[in-house]
Order: structure tokens, then sequence, then C-alpha cells
């Protein structure tokens, strides 16, 4: 999106919304659908035009049109500035090329690092939010259903305080933990266990052990919501009636808490798959993770468009993951935003 | 009930486990950052010191990304209060056959990863401060805002919308029925009845800027804030140093946590007091007019 025409764009769309916007509110007037005062009737004028600016400003140049000229930009080719705009600024797949066969021109070789440094960051993000879940679910039950409230004040402020506990501070946290000299070393020989420190960060456990650490509690306040706006008294009568433990999860808790477990799973897996600081602080040379490569497209490949191609990959793979997520649990989006 | 028994000392264990692995990291870190070694180390405690503090603060950098840090903050909150209060007002007059679409853009922020709200948002400004010749506007921290503010917004409008389904029109309709113009009932009626909800959000904003790094880390450009600062220190090698900060950071999230307690339990015996009192009085109501209830 360079020159006029990305001008056109910047421009053109907002207006375009904003004409389709008037003639829908036309329309639903005239054919009566709609009664009572207008939009700038109903909010006065100052109002009105405030609205419409932030939003209007929110929704475009702040969300929108940054994400188009994202994907714009992974479509074309890397130029010097003053090649931009010029007749060698045509769309093309290149930098799409490049992350599968590790070249910009030839297929001749997968491009392996980049594709199997994708795939275990998708694998490792499942796997993490499942175990993230099997975690926090009986916390969650127990605060929402049968603790009592003075206990729930406690629990509830031991699960704030490390929330807001900056993630970098929660990977370094893990860094002083598990590190050759850490604690965990120490005390494995001290008892006798091992006679050398085991290298928990070159093998990546001190990775994956951070990244499930630093979203725990992504995972348990939508179980915990979710759970807590279930009548009580469903599962007693559950029990009344017989039900194992297990039924009563299987058939009435997590049924009513779908909503609950379906946003924390989606807010994990993106935070996991997206993660920049627990790589970066956990991860040795030789971690696969996508995120740093993408972070390496721009800082020191100093290559933007194939930087964005990167990212275009990672936010489909995520969209991606929160449709079948809905799917799988017959949800829509605003249930799980909530 | 041994069955009974044993369930709950496996429940007690499964809690206890659960606190261990959550705050035990962030303990060790915190013993760390008083022992004397230059690599933060937890035992033996060869000496206890209270020299990382003063090394933390000594690092200009650090003070530097501090203060960056605490400006992009208040900024985001003076820009996503109002854009979510605007986009949860938005939701509940849009046209129903628009909603859903709405819906989608506003809240999509929040389930995209960071990093590329940053790369996006830095690659659209590059290119339209380039094409309108307004290279000014392409500065870290004014980037750093916008980018935030992409998701804390949508942030601040669920917690916004969550207290606006709850308004009851009929207090809008009174105001105007006793001659309010459009702009006082949004002033004197709406305003107030959200400030709940806009204290929330607004204490969200500011502690989601304060700690956000993967979208930061882009949109920053060549300034630095105190996570960006962070991440290189981290890097580059660890020292106690940095173990202090998370101690203060703790330290102030705890303090935070108290006051807001404390504040709450207040207003919350404050409203108590308040619904008894109408309760009552209501009650001598009906007692001197019998006639008055409808049985």
């Amino acid at each position: 999106m360079s020159g006029a025409s990305g001008l056109l764009v910047v421009i053109g769309l907002p207006l375009l919304t904003a004409v389709a916007l008037v003639a829908i509110g036309w329309s639903e007037r005239r054919f009566g659908i709609v009664q009572g005062p207008g939009f700038f009737q109903r909010n006065g004028l100052a109002v009105g035009i405030y609205l419409v600016v932030a939003v209007g400003f929110w929704a475009f140049f702040v969300i929108v049109l940054p994400q188009l000229a994202m994907v714009d930009m992974s479509f074309r080719p890397k130029l010097p500035p003053a090649q931009m705009g010029g007749p060698k600024d045509v769309y093309t797949l290149e930098n799409y090329r490049y992350f599968l066969f590790g070249s910009t021109t030839s297929t001749a070789s997968w491009n392996w690092l980049h594709i199997k440094a994708f795939f275990l960051t998708i694998a490792v993000s499942i796997v993490i939010t499942l175990l993230n879940f099997a975690i926090c679910y009986p916390l969650a039950f127990h605060m929402a259903q049968s603790a009592r409230p003075a206990r729930l004040r406690v629990l509830l402020l031991l699960l704030i305080i490390p929330y807001w506990v900056n993630e970098i501070l929660r990977a370094f946290a893990f860094r002083v933990l598990l590190s050759s000299g850490g604690v965990i070393n120490k005390a494995l020989m001290g008892i006798g266990l091992t006679d050398a420190p085991i290298d928990f960060l070159g093998n990546d456990v001190g990775l994956y052990m951070g990244l499930s650490y630093a979203y725990l509690l992504m995972m348990i306040f939508p179980l915990y919501n979710a759970i807590e706006s279930l009548d009580k008294n469903q599962i007693e009568a559950a029990r009344d009636l017989g039900a194992p433990w297990w039924h009563i999860h299987a058939f009435i808790v997590m049924p009513h808490a779908k909503p609950g477990i379906a946003s924390g799973c989606t807010l994990v897996f993106m935070l996991c798959a997206g993660a920049l600081a627990a790589p970066l602080v956990l991860g040795g040379p030789r971690t696969l993770w996508f995120t740093p490569i993408v972070y390496d497209r721009f800082y020191q490949a100093f290559n933007w468009p194939q930087g964005a191609a990167y990212a275009f990959i990672l936010l489909v793979t995520c969209i991606v993951f929160v449709l079948t997520v809905l799917k799988m649990f017959r949800l829509s989006l605003g249930e799980i935003t909530r | 009930m041994k069955a009974g028994l044993l369930q709950r000392v496996m429940f007690a264990v499964y809690i206890a486990i659960f606190f261990v692995y959550l705050l035990g990291p962030l303990g060790v870190m915190g013993v760390s950052a008083f022992n004397t070694p230059e690599y933060p180390q937890v035992w033996p405690i060869e000496g206890v010191t209270l020299d990382w503090f003063g090394k933390l603060l000594a690092d200009q950098d650090m003070m530097y990304g501090l203060v960056t840090s605490l400006w992009i903050g208040l900024l985001v909150v003076a820009l996503a209060v109002p854009v979510g209060l605007a986009g949860a007002i938005v939701m509940t007059q849009i046209s129903q056959r628009v909603r859903s679409t709405y819906y989608l853009v506003v809240v999509s922020p929040v389930l995209t990863p960071g990093i590329i709200i940053g790369i996006s948002t830095v690659v659209f400004w590059r290119e339209l401060t380039l094409a309108t010749g307004t290279r000014f506007l392409y500065d870290g921290i004014i980037l750093t805002v916008i980018a935030q503010s992409s998701f804390i917004s949508a942030y601040c409008m669920l917690i916004i919308l969550a207290r606006l389904q709850r308004f009851d029109r009929a207090q809008e309709e009174a105001a105007l029925d006793l001659g309010a113009s459009y702009p006082q009932v949004f002033r004197h009626i709406l305003l107030p009845f959200l400030k709940p909800a806009l204290f929330s959000a607004a204490v969200l904003a500011f502690l989601s800027s304060f700690e956000n790094y993967n979208t930061t880390t882009f949109s920053i450009l060549s300034d630095k804030t105190l996570t960006t600062v962070l991440a290189g220190r981290v890097r580059q090698g660890t020292t106690p140093a940095i173990s202090a900060l998370a101690v203060i950071i703790v330290a102030a999230t705890l303090v935070g946590a108290l006051i807001y307690e404390i504040v709450k339990r207040r207003e919350d015996a404050r409203t108590s007091a308040r619904q008894r009192a109408a309760a009552a009085a209501e009650e001598e109501e009906l007692t001197a007019e019998p006639a008055a209830s409808p049985a």
C-alpha cells in the first residue's frame, strides 16, 4: 500500500463504510424496520460526532487498515525506498516461497528449519493449552462452587498478584529456577538423584514450563467466571439422582462452562503461539519457536516484507484455531469474549 | 466417610502444589534479590543486601524506560477508555444487520497475537506518514500508544458493555421527559451510571499497557520502555537487580490490590447500609398506609 493507490484505500474504505451505514439506516427507517430518533437526534450532535470519530478512528486506522497494510506488504518484494511504487513493485509470492523453500526463486528443497519451527510451535501450544486446562479446571471449580467467601477472596488475591507480574519477569523467574546453578538442579544433586546439573534450558523443558506458567491465569479466570454462573442446585440434583462425580463434570459443569473453556483455550493458545518474551529469555540457541524467527526477519534480516508474510502466516493460523474451537464447541464469537 | 476424607486430602495437596507452582518461582526470585552473589542465587544465602535495589535505581536506561512506560500508560488510558466507551455505546445503537460484523472487527485485536498488532501498526503508519508527509507522527511513543490501544480499547469496551447492558432506558426517558437535552442525559445520567466500569477500565488499561512487551517491542521503534529495556538486560545476562525489580512490582501490586479491596469493602458496606435504610423507609411507608399495598 504505497503511494496514491494506498491513500485511496485509506480514505476510500472508511468513506464507503460510512455511506453504506447511512444507506442502511435510511432504508431501515424508510421501510419502518426501525423507529424512534435517528443517531444524531438520539445522542445530540456533539456526542454523536465523538462516537463516530472515536469508533471510526479505532476500527479503521487502528485495527483494519494496519492489518491490510501488513497483508499487502507481505505480497511485495523487498526493495530499496527509491524503487517503491516503481516498475519493480509488483505483487509476488516470493516471501511465502521463502517460508516453504528457503529461497525466493527455487523450489528445489524445503525450508525445514522454519517449517519445523512453525509446526512445533503450533503443536506445543496446543499441548500447553490442554495441560493448562487440566491444571486449572479443578481449582476453578472449587473456587466457583464450593469455596467459602473469605477463602475465595484469599485465593483470588493469590491468583491476581502473579497475574500482574510482567511476562519477562515470569520467564526470568523460571530461568533463576532452572539454570544449571539453579535451585532445582542444586536440590536434585543435593538428594543424589543426579551427579551433574540437568540442562533444562538447553533442551527446551524450561521454555515449555515457562510458557505454561506464564499463561496459567489466562485459563483460570474465564473458567472461574463461567463455572460461577452455574446454579449449585443442578449439581445437588445430579448428585441426589446418583450421578458419579465424573458424570457431573462431563455432562453438567463442562457443558455449562463451554464459553469459558473456549475463551480460556483460545487465549492461552494465542498467547503461546505468539509468545516472544519466553522464547527470548528461556530458549537456547537451538530452540525452535516461530515468533523469534518472525522477529529476526525484521531486525536481523531487515526484510520487512518477509517478516510481514511470516506474521500473516501466524495470524491465519490463529484465526483457523479460533474458528475450529468455535465450531467444535458450537459457539459464537460473542459468547467467548464476554 | 473415609472416601470423603481421602478426597479432601488429595484436593488440599493439589491446591498446595498449584500455588507452589504459581508463587514458588516468584518467591525464589524474591529471595535472590536480597542475596549477595552476582548471579541470582537462592541457596546458600551468602549475605543479605539491599545493593541490588540501589543498582536498579542507578540504572539510567531502566529509569528512562520506566518514565516512558508511565507516560505511555497514561496516554493509553486517555485514548483507550474514551474509545472503548464510544465502542460500547455504538454497539448498543448500531443496526442489527451490521452488529455482528462490527463486533468481529472491534473484538478481533483481543484474539490477535501481540506481535502482529505491533508489526501491522508500524507497517501502516510508516507508509501513511511517508505518503502524507507527516513524518513527525512516525514516533515510537505515538505508535506504541496507538498499537496498544487497539486491543486495550477492546478490553475497555467489553468491561463498559457489561455494565451498559444493565442500564435502564427508563432513566434516560425520564430525564428527557423532564426537559433534559441529549448531551445532558449523556453527561448527567449515563456517565455517572458507568463510572465504576470506567474506573475499572482505566486501571486495567494502565496495567495492560505497562506490562506489555510483544506489541511494544515492535511499535516503540528506537525508543525504549521498561519492558524492552528489561528484555535486553535479561538477554545479556541475569543479575539480581532484575529480581529486585520484580520484588518492587510484586510489592506495588500487593499494595494496590489491598487498597482496591479496602475501597471495595467500604463501598459494599455503604451500599448495603443504603439499601437497608431504603428498605426500612419503605416498610415505614407501608405500615403507615396499609391500604396502599395491594395484597
